[in-house]
């Protein structure tokens, strides 16, 4: 019976609430419908679970499901999506789904680490990445302006929230506070229309927009995180 | 339906030579294509134009890269002798040890040939640490992927290059004594038909990296 089976499915998360890692993982149990317990991680003071779960990278996020760990963001939201069938997060065409885990890849390479490198950096390496962070939103502007239109709001197309815009989905929260933080600005409304009609109408979808948070909360967050990274980058 | 799939690549790269291990073990007919890195051809620039990097598989004219991606496609299109796991479970191990070897072994590898004096060293104790994680997830199998080789036995294909690497450059960085089970699962690995066939030509392949990365070039 259905809801004797999932009576049975036992999913816990590990999170801490300032990942954005954490957040996409959220969006896809949520997208999918899926009951899931939440576990606020201190990250000064790891769990033994989230240590036993992740000896490897000793990191959030944790999926567990029914007590078995999976780990990396992007390999737990194609789990997610393997495991339950319902609502489908990637495509099923072969083609479609190697370009979306493409965009995927480039968004974590080109956006994700270089945003994370410009927060914690400052000067000329700050000035080196913060250039290769323009250019990369460059071109995915490029891949917005092709898929994206009135009709087309989101990457998943005709199915509306796809694999790409929960991954690229922490930029609408998280991408102004690193801004703030670091000092440099790479977003723009101008050379960057497409992207950001498209964080418009992210924020607006009903299981995106209670899942946002304040503003003021990450910059001091951030910046701790900055000063204490920049911190030990001085002693060295 | 005639299939036409090509792949664009280069000899020495053990990135299209994932791809390679993929089609044969699945046999799958390909056109390949060498580039020359230095002289891109338009085909590559038009198939892959974001990154204009290789291996590129084009298949009935649609580009995939990203040799991880390709595989998966490769997995997804042609169902026979799969490389990935069918569970879910274990597939999104697979998955994250594949990861493990792009994200964390590559780098280090590509920095250890570049570095020197101490820092050299300190990559050298990273690698080791890595292939040491490596060999934990390894234990008593055969392969990675089980009785036969999988996603992450041909991600792990970064070994070829660290060992010839290692003995161009004369560092010793996986030896047996150190890693007994890896050097088992290579020695397994390499007598493997089509893996071994995919090999790039081992004295070309010494030579090439002691001209990229000896001691005689001048530091970058």
């Amino acid at each position: 019976m259905a809801s004797a089976a999932m009576q049975e499915e036992q999913v816990k998360l590990l999170g801490f609430w300032f990942s954005p890692f954490v957040r996409r993982v959220e969006w896809a149990l949520k997208f999918k419908g899926i009951e899931y317990e939440y576990v606020e991680e201190d990250l000064t003071n790891k769990s033994s679970l989230l240590l036993t779960s992740n000896p490897v990278h000793k990191t959030v996020p944790v999926l567990l499901h029914n007590g078995n760990p999976i780990v990396e963001s992007l390999v737990i939201i194609e789990y997610i999506d393997e495991n339950w069938k319902q609502n489908p997060i990637l495509p099923q065409d072969p083609h479609e789904r190697a370009k979306a885990r493409f965009w995927a890849n480039f968004i974590e390479q080109k956006i994700t680490e270089a945003a994370r490198t410009a927060l914690l950096t400052q000067g000329e390496q700050q000035e080196k990445v913060v250039k290769e962070l323009k250019e990369a939103m460059e071109v995915l502007e490029g891949e917005a302006a092709a898929k994206l239109n009135d009709k087309t709001l989101f990457f998943g197309g005709k199915n509306g929230l796809g694999y790409v815009d929960i991954v690229l989905g922490w930029i609408c929260n998280w991408a102004e506070v690193i801004e703030e933080v670091g000092g440099f600005k790479v977003l723009d409304p101008q050379k960057q229309p497409h992207i950001h009609k498209w964080m418009a109408n992210f924020v607006e979808e009903p299981l995106i927009k209670p899942t946002l948070l304040p503003k003021e909360k990450m910059v001091v967050y951030f910046q701790m995180v900055r000063q204490a990274y920049l911190g030990l980058a001085a002693k060295k | 339906m005639t299939e036409e799939v090509k792949l664009f690549g280069t000899w020495a790269s053990i990135f299209s030579r994932r791809i390679e291990v993929a089609l044969k073990l699945k046999g799958v007919q390909f056109e390949y294509i060498e580039e020359n890195l230095s002289n891109k051809s338009p085909a590559l620039l038009k198939y892959n134009p974001v990154h204009k990097k290789i291996p590129v598989l084009v298949h009935n004219g649609k580009p995939v890269a990203e040799s991880l991606v390709i595989l998966e496609y490769i997995d997804e299109t042609w169902k026979h002798n799969p490389i990935l796991p069918t569970d879910p479970y274990e597939k999104a191990m697979a998955r994250f040890w594949a990861k493990y070897i792009d994200d964390k072994l590559w780098p280090a590898v590509t920095k250890v040939l570049v570095s020197k004096g101490e820092e050299q060293k300190g990559v050298i104790e990273e690698i080791q640490e890595q292939l040491k994680t490596l060999e934990s997830e390894l234990k008593e199998k055969k392969f990675f992927g089980g009785e036969s080789l999988g996603f992450v036995d041909i991600a792990a294909n970064i070994i070829v290059f660290l060992l010839v690497a290692q003995e161009a450059l004369g560092m010793e960085i996986l030896t047996e004594e150190k890693f007994p089970v890896l050097h088992g699962w290579y020695q397994r690995l390499v007598d493997d038909a089509v893996f071994k066939e995919c090999m790039p030509p081992r004295e070309q392949h010494l030579s090439s990296v002691k001209v990229w990365f000896g001691s005689s070039t001048p530091s970058k």
